[in-house]
């Protein structure tokens, strides 16, 4: 098992053609990831390297089997291709495109819900299953299969984490990059029940940082409903208090939003939290250790 | 972007948000000008983005001529700290506007509730400064209402919004007339925030917004010619002026050590690490993904302009970047400016190893290779201990 993406998963490429698009792309089917389809309007017919380009994503599926995709278009025109894939019946939307503007993601967020599709992203680096598939634009190289399921709001910091777990000798079920906008379709919650339901996961490994509240309400999530054990980490101890413009920001979150507030939420709820990328690696080696 | 009062003021009144009339000036005599056109009382209001005005003393009523001068004189030039002690923000610019005479202070905001993925609406008849500390004693007294993504907000949601907050019943119909343009106005131009406090009730019984913060989305600018053309407000810290100009993502911050990371998170895990170990970082700089040799160089720059930096961390975990390139923009960057300081570089991920390859033939003077984040951390520590 692994979750979001794996052997299953049938990959259309919205935004195919393009730079980046075709080179992640390729990238991704020479992972092993079965790119089905990319799509381009007007360019259906066309190919990128054996790989069929249609005009829409409906074609994709018809014809290809498609069952999820990936966004790689420029942010104005992103929001209505999330919602191209929704009204095709695509079950898994990644998105990677970022700065697509916030109210257009709200609208599109809701699409999804009420279709019941998992959209991962925007602004987020994909999806890895190492060993199975990658969707998106994580370095594969830099992480091994094994049973440590990864959700994170940061790339970089990821795959900074992700190779300290492969120096311990740890490999990952999942790695999801939830992204880091105001409106991402999945959140840590979301990501913690799939990854409580795989059977290949039996450690997690949360990745968050400054800003908003979602590692809090992620703490209370884990202590009522996660059984597997949790490891996290959090960035930002030294950055700068943020310029807070009016009230309505803090009183609706009821925190700060700073990395020691969340810090101390996990921790009391029995989380363990890593002081950097390397102690939250050898964290998970104990606790992993102390499992078997 | 947050705009400046005014800005949100012009925004409103745009949308038929009823606010009072009033002028900006960036000099006394400007000032004094747009006051004589007002006429007395009026408001002379600094404008910088931090709450808290009133209290530092820039917000100032004038009764005439004489006094306008002597507050805009005051206020313009000054700085101004947050409640949180942000800033100082010097002020370049003050709002000149026609004095309300006040029956009641209201507080009224929307907000982009990222947890609910909703817009919140937020109303309070117990406006003014401390509407947080209100909110936490006396929950009851800030209504709170969602919007529900297919309902929209019309006459019926406002008002009843007004009703529950205990909105008097002669300024129900105005205040709730106000909060629909709000929230038009908040979906017309991609705001993320919009908070009117005081909201006021006038004495003739008109409902205006005496205040206004107003945070637009960056990603849909692209849409808002009308927003564009906004003077950005200056900068007044020369590496972070010099970093915007150059389209870098760069924070300073008190210490003297700079520091360059890929992505913000590895960046702000970087910072956290340097501290750790002892050390005070000097900024925070985000060369972001795929950076090409250019924007290396331009970092360089930036952190070396910085007189208090003693010694450099370079931080990269290449997944879209790639090592070559970064080893590339550090050569070209020794070959085009002076780096007189230690610089050590840590260089993992996408082409790490030819990087490497590339800053080891260079044989660059005071560069020192590390393998890992700590180790990178504990030399730059070292390294700037030995020169301060």
């Amino acid at each position: 098992m692994s979750i979001i993406v794996g052997n299953d998963t049938k990959l259309v490429i919205s935004g195919l053609t393009g730079r980046e698009g075709t080179f992640h792309g390729l990238r991704n089917r020479d992972y092993g990831t079965d790119v089905v389809a990319g799509v381009t309007p007007k360019k259906g017919g066309q190919d990128v390297e054996g790989i069929p380009v249609f005009d829409t994503i409906r074609e994709a599926v018809d014809e290809r089997g498609a069952n999820t995709s990936m966004i790689f278009v420029p942010a104005r025109f992103a929001a209505a291709a999330i919602n191209e894939a929704i009204e095709a019946g695509i079950g898994t939307v990644i998105a990677i495109t970022e700065h697509i503007p916030v109210h257009d993601m709200l609208a599109t967020y809701w699409k999804a819900r009420e279709a019941g599709v998992r959209l991962i992203g925007p602004n987020c680096p994909g999806v890895l299953s190492p060993g199975k598939a990658n969707v998106g634009i994580i370095p594969a190289q830099f992480f091994e299969q094994g049973s440590i399921g990864v959700v994170s709001k940061s790339g970089t910091l990821t795959y900074q984490i992700g190779n300290e777990l492969k120096q311990a000798g740890l490999g990952n079920s999942t790695i999801v990059g939830i992204g880091g906008d105001p409106i991402v379709g999945s959140d840590f919650i979301d990501i913690l029940t799939l990854f409580e339901e795989d059977e290949e996961t039996e450690l997690i490994v949360m990745v968050g940082e400054i800003g908003g509240d979602a590692e809090e309400r992620a703490a209370e999530f884990i202590a009522e409903k996660v059984s597997k054990p949790v490891v996290a980490y959090i960035a930002g101890f030294t950055a700068p208090p943020g310029k807070q413009m009016g009230h309505a920001g803090a009183i609706i979150s009821g925190s700060s939003g700073t990395a020691e507030a969340k810090k101390q939420a996990l921790e009391a709820q029995g989380i363990r939290v890593g002081k950097s990328p390397t102690e939250t690696a050898q964290l998970a080696a104990e606790t992993i250790g102390a499992k078997a | 972007m947050d705009l400046l009062e005014y800005q949100g003021k012009q925004l409103f009144a745009r949308h038929g948000v009823p606010v009072p009339d009033g002028r900006v000036a960036d000099t006394v005599e400007a000032a004094v000008e747009a006051a004589e056109e007002i006429g007395y009382p009026c408001v002379i209001k600094a404008q910088v983005q931090i709450g808290g005005r009133g209290k530092a003393g820039g917000i100032k009523v004038a009764q005439g001529r004489a006094e306008a001068e002597e507050h805009a004189a005051a206020i313009l030039g000054m700085d101004i700290r947050g409640p949180r002690g942000e800033g100082p923000f010097t002020v370049h610019q003050v709002w000149v506007e026609r004095a309300s005479e006040i029956e009641a202070e209201y507080y009224a905001s929307i907000i982009l509730d990222r947890s609910a993925k909703k817009l919140l609406a937020m109303l309070s008849t117990m406006g003014g400064m401390n509407v947080e500390e209100i909110a936490e004693k006396d929950p009851d007294a800030l209504v709170r209402r969602h919007i529900e993504p297919n309902n929209g907000f019309g006459d019926a949601e406002a008002g009843a919004l007004a009703s529950a907050a205990g909105v008097a019943e002669d300024a129900r119909k105005k205040t709730a007339a106000l909060l629909v343009k709000l929230h038009r106005a908040f979906n017309e131009s991609d705001a993320t925030l919009i908070e009117v406090n005081p909201l006021v009730v006038t004495k003739d019984h008109d409902v205006v917004a005496l205040d206004s913060k107003v945070t637009i989305d960056n990603s849909a600018l692209f849409r808002h010619e009308e927003l564009a053309d906004l003077e950005e407000g200056f900068i007044e810290d020369p590496q972070e002026r010099m970093a915007k100009e150059k389209g870098l993502t760069y924070v300073k911050l008190d210490g003297d050590i700079g520091i360059l990371g890929n992505g913000a998170g590895l960046c702000m895990s970087t910072l956290d690490v340097v501290a750790q170990a002892g050390g005070s970082p000097a900024n925070f700089l985000d060369a972001g993904g795929g950076s090409k040799a250019d924007a290396i160089v331009d970092a360089l720059e930036v952190i070396t302009s910085d007189p208090k930096v003693v010694a450099i961390l370079f931080n990269i975990f290449g997944g879209i970047t790639r090592g070559d390139e970064i080893a590339k923009g550090i050569i070209e960057a020794f070959g085009r400016i002076e780096i007189d300081v230690p610089l050590v570089v840590r260089l993992d991920g996408t082409n790490s190893d030819e990087g490497l390859g590339l800053l080891a033939d260079a044989d660059l003077p005071n560069l020192h290779l590390e393998k890992t984040m700590l180790g990178a951390a504990e030399k730059v520590v070292e390294l700037a201990k030995a020169a301060g």
